[in-house]
């Protein structure tokens, strides 16, 4: 079994047109931009893919990843529970216009209905949203006195997410507070592709310290020296970045 | 009038956590609750992102971007902190394995709605994990200027503005007083001895009711 890959644009020749993209990563912390860009570099070339359903917790900020998938036109619908943050002009820009479509989502309900993808729940109850209007239109049900309201699964063609380490199995180690939404996108997926910083020799990795188990992933793409986010919209960065990687 | 500082009601709010307890602070101004832990207590603070256990900002120039709080900014770690993903840490916040929750408002109703994600001004909305937070810990507690910049009540008979969450606040923490939600009543717990009762009540939008006697908001200078 070899589910590593040399190129990442090859990793993400996979995504189509008008499919759901997961992306991993909370702000900066296991954001995939290199993933993200490849997807970026083959969209400029070719004109595919767009259309995009994007689920991230956020939507995009600076001019680099997401906001600038935003910004070219690739996204057509985010859902997600902040998209809101400082830097996110990308977003605001095309929403205010009408151009995109937002689906906000409290963000443990976003990190439940993408778990419940991953796990076969079809939909669940949660006491999150009740009363309020991001409930509205939804079945709501009395338990124990308490009220909850439904909410179903997300699934996604493709994940992208970003980890420290990964083997050809597809196992994952995440680096520090970077796990957050990443393996329970894996799980939600048809198809997973992580970005690691290091690709480790099968039986390398500790088992017990797995934490995305290969049986989530499809593809492992190697990318050393990756950019963390938040460094690269501190220095203003903008979509081409200088590529250290092909 | 006088009134306390927000560093001054992060202090009152603080003095009611438990040392040990499991505390998420929302973004912004509940923050500053973590500086004011009495003297030996050691509460773990959560952040929504996937960490238990966090300490201060590191010095400029330290930071590690993979490691932030839900509002992104950067953070340390403690001995004893662990990490986790997302739906994870919103087991911990719904399954109601958290003490406290507090969080900043622009309205509460006096049955416990509150109202503290959107001011219906059009724009981009975000609501974050705040309507999970809200149901989650086993309490829920809020600080606030007692009005608003303009000088209107926030604490209300009924929400004007979107809701977060109904019948979810169990303690108001304000510019002005320490107020407990009783069967969907305001019951003063404390008030600063400055401030009259009936000053008190002409600057809330809903009766305020007295159980027992009400104590004096005794906060030190910051």
């Amino acid at each position: 079994m070899d589910k590593t890959l040399d190129s990442i644009h090859d990793a993400v020749s996979i995504v189509s047109d008008d499919d759901t993209v997961m992306i991993g990563g909370f702000g900066g912390s296991g954001a995939p931009i290199e993933l993200i860009h490849a997807l970026i570099d083959r969209f400029v070339e070719s004109g595919s893919p767009r259309d995009l359903t994007v689920i991230n917790n956020n939507a995009g900020n600076g001019n680099i990843g997401i906001a600038a998938m935003l910004s070219l036109g690739m996204v057509k619908k985010a859902i997600c529970s902040y998209p809101r943050t400082t830097q996110s002009h990308s977003f605001a820009e095309k929403y205010l216009a009408g151009e995109v479509q937002l689906e906000l989502v409290p963000q443990g309900t976003l990190a439940e209905r993408i778990r419940a993808g991953g796990a076969g729940i079809p939909a669940f109850y949660t006491p999150a949203g009740y009363g309020t209007e991001l409930a509205h239109g939804k079945e709501v049900k009395e338990f124990d006195g308490k009220y909850y309201v439904l909410e179903r699964w997300l699934k996604a063609d493709v994940a992208l997410v970003k980890a420290e380490q990964g083997d050809a199995h597809g196992n994952l180690i995440y680096r520090l507070a970077s796990r957050n939404f990443n393996p329970l996108m894996c799980m939600a997926a048809n198809v997973s592709i992580a970005q690691v910083e290091k690709i480790q020799a099968v039986g390398n990795l500790a088992p017990e310290h797995i934490q995305s188990p290969g049986i989530f992933v499809n593809t492992v793409v190697e990318v050393t020296g990756a950019q963390q986010e938040e460094d690269l919209i501190r220095a203003g960065a903008k979509y081409p970045i200088e590529k250290h990687h092909a | 009038m006088h009134k306390l500082s927000n560093a001054q009601i992060a202090w009152r709010a603080a003095q009611d956590i438990e040392d040990g307890a499991y505390v998420n602070l929302g973004i912004g101004f509940p923050e500053m609750v973590a500086r004011f832990q009495p003297p030996g207590f050691d509460a773990i603070f959560h952040t929504e992102n996937g960490v238990l256990g966090f300490g201060d900002a590191p010095f400029d120039g330290a930071e590690d971007w993979d490691l932030i709080n839900a509002g992104k900014k950067s953070i340390t770690l403690k001995p004893g902190a662990s990490l986790f993903n997302s739906a994870d840490s919103f087991a911990m916040i719904r399954g109601g394995h958290l003490d406290v929750a507090i969080l900043g408002a622009y309205q509460v109703s006096q049955n416990g709605d509150l109202a503290n994600w959107s001011l219906c001004k059009g724009g981009v909305p975000g609501v974050g994990g705040a309507m999970d937070l809200v149901h989650g810990a086993k309490r829920v507690a809020v600080v606030t200027e007692h009005t608003t910049r303009d000088g209107k009540p926030k604490l209300v008979d009924s929400c004007t503005i979107p809701l977060t969450g109904v019948s979810c606040v169990n303690r108001v923490y304000t510019s002005l007083a320490v107020i407990d939600i009783r069967d969907s009543r305001f019951v003063i717990i404390e008030k600063l001895a400055s401030v009259s009762m009936q000053e008190l009540q002409n600057l809330t939008a809903a009766v305020l009711h007295i159980d027992s006697e009400v104590a004096e908001l005794s906060v030190p200078e910051l």
